[in-house]
């Protein structure tokens, strides 16, 4: 079995000032993946090594690193499609290292929670009280589907150029599902978050760089979400965009028969 | 809404330099494939050539507007670098400040030197 | 667990490098190079030419004084820094306005991106930017005197 060389940046709080470059040599199997080789180093080689993971599958977004270069998520990049016997793993940059591969997520946390990323609306009572659903048509519903697919791993983030220098900068993901929640039809908050994200260090910010959106493992492409809000915020400056209102809740109607023969559906959960 | 005026200004003047600048461009660099505004021979730099220009009124109008867009497109771009440096509110706010008056004061400048260049022309 | 955390903040270098990116963000960064180039040349530009205004004398002498090789050939940089400037500038507009990004789809994989969506009017702008800088080319160094 031919072997493959694992070149992971260590950093250890406790005893290293800055991070260095160790090299692991694994045996190396088809199919495998860079998550399943960092667990091979950590059982077989040097148990002090320190990863983030939780689902292996590319839905908890926890395992984001830079591998060859790029931030991708460990369990959803097979060794085999790196084209390399020589494998190189740091963590995320743009982030502060808390300890080897494990990026200090914190901070986008906080921003995604400063851009509200939940629905606001004025009429309380639908939400707290809820006695139907909204209604959202399916055309709608793809308005702002494929930015709700974000896991949050941060790869957007840790390939964005404004990151790299500007702390304050909110980043790619929060400014995509800001804009998400913009385009929810159930949403009423839009004017809120255009004030929260234009600020010197919001949405303006982005130079249209493109990396985010190439290196997200879920097609999310926050790129086309930050410049769609971009053009939502200068069409509404020069009052060229048509003001929206939330939708209402579902209303039945009552003129609709039910066809014979169709049977009647199962009683109603909400 | 601050940064999103400051912003669309940013692109219409980015716009507006395009072609202004494409005209200046066109006139001093491509002077010898298409000669356009150098009615005294090629060389678009030569006194003869300027003076030709500087008799026209519509280059005062020209250089002026170029002047003012291009100084807002570039030092707009030049804060929003600088700004995008991790330094701190108040030196971002220097910074702004500090281009803002600086680029007035070349904004001042070039429109003297366009209006007066119109004024003196009559006379060489 | 210690609180000393590693900054791992790429820094000004991160514009540029610490990752294998696509050709978006070298053009990225070339833009803003470019751009701070003109602007630099543009405020030196706006003292030397305002010499007009003293007449013929003065401005032959300050075009004396900037027309070494040197000078000639951070002149085409500059040229050329407007060419791609320009052209890329076009492309971001019309990206940034939401124009060239297509509208939200459902994710599929393989991902399509709008980065794809963009990236033949990329090449298109960059083809007729490298004409223009090769037909000024021709004219700064090989046009006659």
């Amino acid at each position: 079995m031919e072997n493959i060389q694992f070149i992971i940046r260590r950093f250890s709080p406790e005893k290293d000032e800055k991070p260095y470059w160790q090299v692991y040599n694994i045996p190396f199997e088809e199919g495998k993946t860079v998550l399943d080789c960092l667990h091979y180093i950590k059982r077989e080689i040097d148990s002090t090594l320190s990863f983030r993971f939780s689902c292996r599958m590319g839905v908890c977004g926890s395992c984001a690193m830079l591998i060859q270069g790029r931030a991708r998520l460990a369990c959803n990049t097979q060794v085999v499609e790196l084209k390399s016997k020589r494998i190189t793993i740091a963590p995320l940059p743009n982030f502060e290292t808390i300890r080897d591969l494990v990026p200090d997520l914190k901070p986008m946390f906080e921003r995604h929670k400063y851009i509200k990323p939940n629905i606001q609306r004025d009429d309380l009572k639908e939400i707290e009280d809820l006695e139907k659903e909204f209604y959202q048509s399916e055309e709608e519903l793809q308005e702002y589907l494929q930015f709700s697919y974000c896991i949050r791993c941060g790869a957007c983030m840790a390939a964005c150029p404004t990151m790299a220098t500007d702390r304050k900068y909110l980043g790619p993901m929060p400014l995509a599902q800001s804009y998400r929640y913009n385009n929810d039809t159930r949403d009423g908050g839009s004017k809120i978050r255009h004030n929260l994200v234009d600020i010197p260090s919001g949405i303006f910010s982005c130079h249209m760089g493109s990396e985010c959106s190439v290196v997200c493992p879920k097609g999310v492409d926050p790129a086309k979400a930050i410049q769609l809000m971009k053009r939502e915020m200068v069409f509404s400056f020069l009052k060229l965009l048509k003001k929206k209102k939330p939708c209402g809740l579902y209303e039945e109607k009552k003129e609709r028969k039910r066809r014979e023969g169709i049977p009647e559906p199962p009683p109603k959960t909400v | 809404m601050k940064d999103t005026k400051l912003w669309t200004l940013h692109l219409f003047a980015g716009i507006a330099v395009l072609f202004l600048l494409g005209l200046h461009m066109a006139i001093m660099h491509l002077d010898e494939i298409i000669s356009l505004f150098n009615p005294k021979g090629e060389e678009a730099i030569s006194w003869e050539n300027v003076l030709e220009r500087m008799k026209m009124i519509g280059f005062v109008f020209v250089y002026i507007f170029l002047l003012g867009f291009a100084l807002y497109h570039g030092l707009y771009g030049l804060n929003k670098i600088i700004g995008e440096t991790n330094i701190k509110e108040g030196t971002r706010k220097f910074w702004a400040y500090f281009f803002a008056i600086f680029g007035f004061l070349l904004f001042i400048i070039g429109t003297y030197a366009a209006i007066a260049a119109k004024i003196v022309s009559v006379k060489f | 667990m210690s609180d000393k955390y590693y900054d791992n903040h790429l820094g000004v270098k991160g514009w540029a490098v610490g990752g294998r990116y696509s050709i978006e963000r070298y053009l990225y960064t070339l833009h803003r190079i470019t751009g701070l180039g003109i602007l630099f040349y543009f405020i030196l530009h706006i003292f030397v030419t305002s010499t007009r205004i003293f007449g013929p004398e003065s401005w032959m002498k300050a075009m004396d004084s900037v027309s070494g090789p040197l000078f000639r050939l951070g002149e085409f940089l500059v040229y050329f820094a407007f060419c791609f400037h320009g052209l890329n500038g076009i492309r971001l507009i019309l990206l940034e306005l939401g124009f060239l990004v297509g509208k939200p789809i459902e994710p599929v994989y393989p991902y399509k991106t709008s980065i794809g969506k963009q990236r033949p009017i990329m090449i298109i702008l960059m083809l007729i930017s490298a004409f223009f800088i090769i037909l000024g080319g021709y004219d700064f160094f090989l046009g006659g005197e």
